[in-house]
């Protein structure tokens, strides 16, 4: 069942250049540029892109905050500016440089608070926050105010708020982003955890792209307000001929322009007696056997392909 | 449950009203809320109030002393006392001054977290604001209030619809005064700092909502210009008015009336200002 739906989704925003010394002339700029997409229900969607891609303008018009220019959009069957409110009920949000929290509230209290807003019976509020608590580790600071809260921990707080109402549909705007590591580990478990259930479509934007790889199957990478890739991380790699790395240590040395079949050389070091290689195929097993024949191997390891530096090569492109 | 079960949340259909007023109560308990951390802002603001008091009350009592009749606007000295102290209590709960919050929120583009919300934005805005004036009602007006009859003679209301009246008549200054504060403030949506608008609203409130001077003092024809034209007499000046009965029972009804009238289009106002403002927002910092 289709839960998003975009067609030729798109926003212009207008800015105001000088001109002269009191002449502005205004100048539209499309920060989304016709976006076509359908998400699925139960689906984790990584959605990402270069800062000022219009990764936030898209999730600002998929939850009814900013109205688009032109296209149309749609989330649980809903139009998401005219209605909003009815919307609102039915997706969680959280925007990991804002907050949904009252500043001045203890933790419990704007927990409590929002089981009114969003009228939720107070047996599944209190089931619901049980295990939020559980899994997040709030037990330590339910009843501190939301000011007092390390960023980790208001984090926690902002995805437990987002959650107590049982969206459908999870939004999240780079939530581990200032996280420390074991802020960020507790966070995509938990997400993980989450999305498991099959019950929850999750469309999570990130810089960090280690929450992707740990998260999402499907990748969307917007560029420029455009989709540029649609599809699974492997399907990423195998666009832009991403390869699998051999790293071999040898008794002899290699010498340099040294070749073989199914891997090219990319570097040697230590006087050729560490060689890197790039495979031409999924099997590394043959390549091995080769470089074994030629001289007996100290060491080897296999590096999985990183997906920084193809998103990089993406978004330079 | 041993599942993040993702079910809609369930409002059932045979007590809508109930569960509004569930939501209303639970947003204006929060206002309340929010407000009872602050303590010592809470002191320090009776205090002044207080302080303000006894120069405003001596002010007037001079102005009444030499005013031809001892009756300056139609009031006497022990009105004058009451119409001051009751109005340095009532200052804190319409709140004239420094609600800058809508404003903070717009420019900073938090404004969003309250669009997400299943409650309008206007009545996620007044239901606290009603429980920061209860909290204001219960801990910045009394000092005033009691140190004007420790150390004054007021005027105490005599008749027996003056204080349900005057309940009447706070709380509806309560809901203009902050339907001109939301619509002072949402004009960062437009100007993205609201800091000139805020600086004009806080001027004219204090003149025309009968702070400085009760409104009477002017000539008829600008008072009743200001009463039926603006909104501001409706913050302060009729409160105070109907609590020291300054007017018939008629009279005193007529301006709780046009409080009333007043309340409905600033809200009505504050609704079509936040439909053309969502339009074209543009939440700031990603």
């Amino acid at each position: 069942m289709t839960v998003i739906r975009m067609d030729g989704l798109r926003k212009d925003f207008t800015v105001r250049v000088r001109a002269g010394r009191l002449r502005r002339t205004k100048r539209t700029v499309a920060a989304v540029d016709g976006i076509d997409l359908r998400i699925e229900r139960g689906e984790m969607v990584g959605y990402i892109g270069p800062n000022g891609a219009g990764k936030s303008t898209t999730l600002k018009m998929l939850t009814g905050v900013l109205t688009p220019s032109a296209g149309t959009v749609s989330v649980c069957g809903l139009t998401p500016v005219p209605q909003r409110t009815r919307l609102a009920l039915r997706i969680g949000v959280v925007f990991g440089q804002r907050s949904q929290l009252w500043w001045d509230l203890p933790l419990r209290e704007s927990f409590s608070l929002l089981r009114h807003i969003y009228r939720v019976p107070a047996q599944e509020h209190a089931a619901r926050l049980r295990r939020c608590v559980g899994l997040l580790d709030l037990d330590g600071f339910l009843d501190t105010p939301v000011r007092q809260l390390s960023l980790g921990q208001r984090m926690r707080g902002d995805l437990t708020a987002a959650l107590l109402h049982g969206p459908e549909v999870l939004f999240l705007d780079e939530p581990t982003i200032g996280l420390d590591v074991v802020s960020k580990q507790a966070v995509r478990s938990f997400l993980a955890e989450l999305g498991a259930t099959g019950d929850v479509t999750l469309v999570l934007t990130t810089h960090d792209l280690a929450d992707i790889e740990r998260l999402c199957r499907r990748l969307v990478v917007i560029d420029h307000g455009r989709v540029v890739h649609d599809g699974t991380i492997e399907a990423l790699h195998t666009r832009y001929g991403s390869r699998r790395r051999l790293v071999v240590d040898l008794d002899a040395p290699l010498p340099s322009g040294f070749t073989v079949d199914g891997a090219t050389l990319v570097s040697l070091e230590a006087d050729g007696h560490r060689a890197s290689f790039d495979l031409l195929s999924d099997e590394a097993g043959p390549v091995v056997a080769r470089l074994a024949a030629l001289s007996s191997l100290r060491d080897l390891s296999l590096v999985e392909p990183d997906i920084e530096d193809v998103v990089a090569r993406l978004y330079a492109s | 449950m041993d599942r993040l079960d993702a079910r809609v949340p369930q409002i059932s259909p045979r007590r809508p009203f109930r569960d509004t007023a569930a939501t209303f109560g639970a947003l204006a308990w929060s206002g309340f809320r929010r407000y009872l951390t602050y303590r010592q802002a809470t002191i320090a603001g009776s205090f002044t109030n207080t302080v303000f008091g006894f120069l405003r009350c001596y002010v007037l009592l001079a102005v009444a002393a030499g005013a031809v009749g001892g009756r300056p606007g139609g009031y006497d000295a022990a009105q004058l006392t009451t119409f001051v102290w009751v109005g340095q209590g009532l200052l804190s709960v319409v709140a004239l001054w420094g609600w800058t919050e809508l404003a903070d929120r717009i420019r900073s583009g938090d404004v969003t977290a309250d669009l997400l919300r299943p409650v309008h934005p206007v009545i996620s805005y007044l239901a606290p604001d009603l429980g920061r004036a209860l909290h204001a009602l219960l801990f910045r007006f009394v000092p005033p209030l009691v140190a004007g009859f420790v150390f004054f003679d007021p005027y105490v209301p005599g008749r027996p619809f003056t204080v349900p009246l005057f309940a009447v008549s706070v709380l509806l200054a309560v809901i203009g005064s902050m339907g001109v504060r939301f619509l002072v403030n949402a004009t960062a949506y437009w100007l993205h700092d609201a800091r000139g608008p805020i600086v004009l609203w806080t001027l004219a409130a204090g003149l025309l909502a009968g702070l400085y001077f009760p409104l009477r003092f002017l000539p008829d024809w600008l008072a009743v210009t200001l009463w039926v034209a603006t909104p501001f007499p409706g913050f302060l000046q009729t409160p105070l008015d109907v609590l020291v009965e300054r007017d018939s029972t008629p009279v005193q009804a007529g301006l709780v009336g046009l409080q009333a009238c007043w309340a409905v289009v600033l809200l009505a106002l504050c609704a079509l200002v936040q439909r053309r403002a969502e339009r074209r927002l543009v939440a700031q910092g990603g």
